[in-house]
């Protein structure tokens, strides 16, 4: 029986192989250049969101060392994929801290992989800022407490929920309004409840509040109920493929007041499945418009165009803007170190982005302005800025 | 036999000395913390294609489902330690029960079918185990069984990865596994033999399963989370790949298999837009050269290396052992 000595030999090859491995691999950062990471979705289910994200990085990067750096020293990106997975987020936030040596990372977008890495990240107390992680635990843990090395560039979606009662108050003049909620959906009931508080705050009316379930396909009923209330304005947070619907059903029961949601509205499918022309006084509240008009933006909508000649998403936007903070932190804290930079981070005030003013609250939620965008005969188009408070 | 017995126990000892090695590199940190992660994700794969090799290799069953027999393992781990707050040991065990009663429990419709028949039923269930887990609110739904601490460590990893190696090697040369090495063979014929195929393949199939089991409770306790799309079927091919490459039916070729793919995923982390097309050419050049994998279904030996060669047939899948 060879089976001993050839498990033997098995033994010996597999150290020589994982010994080879381990010994490649080791790169120095060199004094002149500040390493960032990016965590991003690369390959796998979100690779279009690590695509866009990578791309307004490299623009905020280039934009930056244009300028002359940060502390006299220029940026660099150093990119690990995450396959869109929880666990291969790890490892990569892993390679890009103990093998890239980068002073903080940006990334990953996709919840429940950011909050797979804090642990990694604040055990080497790197600092972390998600794009687009808007679960509410990306930055706060299990027991409440605020995690100090964690960062998002998004706002949480209640917040949606406030800024759309205000919208609706302000510029749609509405005083009583109906809320059809999905009762399926942790993001539609938080964002309905935001609303209702601020609204109700303000001095509106909530004359009706009727709710559904994930795959209805029938609303007739409960719009009709709504009808008979006869409000100013209906507001539905949902996803596009209920809502959709509903827009169409509603039209064709001749409510023609204006409706509202969040950003699940945000889909190419919405005109397909309402009806252009059902559309028209429909708003939505969303994180980014390229259509935004104060300089930065166009600047930033340019050269995102000349350099890779289609417009930049919310991806691209918030991604670009997680870098200026980054640099603005590195530039608050004096010097190149990870827990000085988190530090520093925190207390940014007002900084100017493509996305609007960022300030971060006590639990690193950024507070800033979100977007009304206005459909208009199927197309999406910039309506308004909302400012927080 | 007691020969056999002498070199078990020499091989323990070279593994006690590759594991001092390990030991003193990680403590002086000459690995750093991404080959050390790296190093134990390597341990797991092992774990998962010796595991699979034992159903696909030995007894010849193909099956793909291994990921969801993984997340059982790593959602019930998960759940006595952080919900039920027991040791981690219990944790293991049950984990490793549970995939391998639940292997037990689908084993028995689904063996009746065999080849292809028998690869669609186990992806199909492998699927409703995640999507089962997907709806369970319980273990965080959608959004993952957050919060488990890091208990995993090389150590952990290395003694249950040989554990497991000695445990199918031994199975292998058993009654049973020479039962299911008949039935890999022909089934037919194993079956004239008096042998009872059925209760042979249910065997193989909760044993794979039941380490699968385990390595999905090591995995979730080193990741800190659970999640169902990282059981995924993609995963079940990451595993099958591993053994295929290896060589079906050969222990040092699911090894191989497991530490190549890890390997190459790894060095190639450092061009994310490369990687994946790396790694596929990798595996079409493997296949067209040997497609029999590295190993065929021989063990890697001394004689191997008098011989210069690795294996000299070119034809897979006959009984060396």
């Amino acid at each position: 029986m060879q089976t001993g000595k050839k498990l033997l030999a098995i033994l010996c090859l597999g150290t020589m192989l994982a010994g080879a491995v381990t010994g490649c691999g080791k790169s120095g950062s060199s004094a002149k250049e500040i390493k960032i990471g990016g965590n991003l979705e690369m390959t796998g289910t979100g690779a279009s969101y690590g695509k866009s994200s990578q791309n307004g990085i490299k623009l905020a990067i280039e934009k930056i060392n244009g300028q002359g750096g940060v502390l006299g020293k220029k940026l660099a990106l150093s990119v690990a994929d995450n396959k869109s997975e929880a666990a291969e987020a790890t490892n990569a936030m892993q390679k890009l801290i103990s093998q890239d040596k980068v002073v903080a990372v940006i990334g990953p977008s996709i919840s429940s992989c950011v909050i797979a890495t804090t642990a990694v990240n604040a055990g080497a107390k790197v600092l972390d800022i998600s794009p687009l992680g808007t679960n509410p635990k990306v930055t706060v843990d299990q027991n409440g407490k605020t995690r100090a090395y964690n960062f998002r560039t998004c706002f949480i979606d209640p917040f949606q929920g406030t800024v759309m009662a205000k919208f609706v108050k302000d510029t749609l003049k509405a005083k009583k309004v109906a809320i059809l909620v999905d009762n399926s959906s942790d993001y539609s009931k938080g964002l309905a409840q935001y609303f209702e508080e601020t609204f109700t705050k303000n001095g509106g009316t909530i004359v009706a509040k009727e709710s559904f379930l994930q795959k209805d396909t029938d609303f007739k009923a409960t719009l009709t109920k709504i009808q008979a209330t006869n409000p100013d304005m209906i507001y539905v947070p949902a996803y596009y493929q209920e809502v959709g619907l509903i827009v169409k059903q509603a039209r064709e029961l001749g409510i023609t007041v204006p409706m509202a949601g969040g950003d699940g509205w945000d889909s190419a499918k919405m005109p397909e499945i309402a009806g252009k022309a059902a559309l028209n006084k429909t708003f939505f509240s969303s994180l980014y418009s390229p259509e935004d008009n104060t300089p930065m933006n166009k600047e930033f909508v340019a050269a995102y165009e000349k350099a890779y000649n289609e417009k930049p998403d919310v991806f691209a936007a918030l991604s670009y803007d997680s870098t200026l903070l980054i640099a603005e932190a590195l530039k608050k804290a004096g010097e190149v170190n990870s827990a000085k930079v988190a530090a520093a981070m925190a207390e940014i005030k007002g900084l100017e982005g493509v996305s609007g003013k960022v300030t971060f609250d006590a639990q690193h939620n950024p507070v800033k302005s979100a977007f009304i965008i206005e459909y208009k005969d199927g197309k999406q188009s910039f309506k308004t800025k909302i400012e927080p408070k | 036999m007691n020969n056999l017995k002498k070199q078990d126990l020499k091989i323990l000892c070279v593994c006690g000395v590759i594991f001092a090695i390990f030991q003193v590199l990680l403590y002086f940190e000459f690995i750093d913390p991404y080959w050390e992660a790296n190093i134990i994700l390597i341990l797991i794969n092992i774990i998962l294609s010796v595991s699979l090799n034992l159903i696909n290799g030995y007894t010849g069953q193909f099956s793909i489902g291994h990921a969801g027999f993984m997340a059982v393992g790593a959602y019930v781990g998960a759940i006595m330690t952080v919900k039920l707050e027991l040791p981690f040991v219990v944790s293991l065990l049950a984990g490793t029960v549970s995939a391998g009663f639940l292997g037990f429990l689908i084993g028995i419709p689904t063996l009746r079918l065999n080849g292809d028949y028998l690869a669609i039923a186990t992806l199909g269930l492998g699927e409703i185990i995640r999507i089962c887990i997907l709806n369970i609110e319980y273990v965080g739904g959608a959004s993952g069984f957050m919060g488990i601490p890091r208990i995993t460590n090389f150590p952990w990893a290395f003694w249950i990865a040989i554990f497991i190696i000695f445990f199918i090697k031994n199975f292998k040369n058993s009654s049973a596994g020479r039962a299911c090495l008949a039935i890999r063979e022909n089934e037919i014929a194993a079956e004239t033999m008096g042998i009872d195929t059925t209760k042979y393949k249910i065997l193989a199939f909760t044993i794979g399963a039941g380490f699968a089991g385990t390595a999905g409770c090591l995995f979730s306790h080193y990741y800190y989370i659970a999640h169902p799309a990282s059981f995924t079927f993609m995963r079940s091919f990451d595993i099958l790949t591993m053994v295929v490459l290896g060589g079906l039916g050969s222990m040092s070729g699911a090894i191989t298999g497991a530490i190549v793919l890890t390997g190459i995923s790894a060095v190639l982390a450092d061009y994310p837009e490369w990687r994946m097309v790396i790694y596929s050419v990798t595996l079409i050049v493997l296949m067209l050269n040997r497609p029999q994998g590295i190993f065929g279904s021989k063990e890697l030996s001394r004689k191997m290396f008098k011989f210069g060669k690795l294996g000299g047939k070119i034809h897979g899948g006959t009984a060396e052992s």
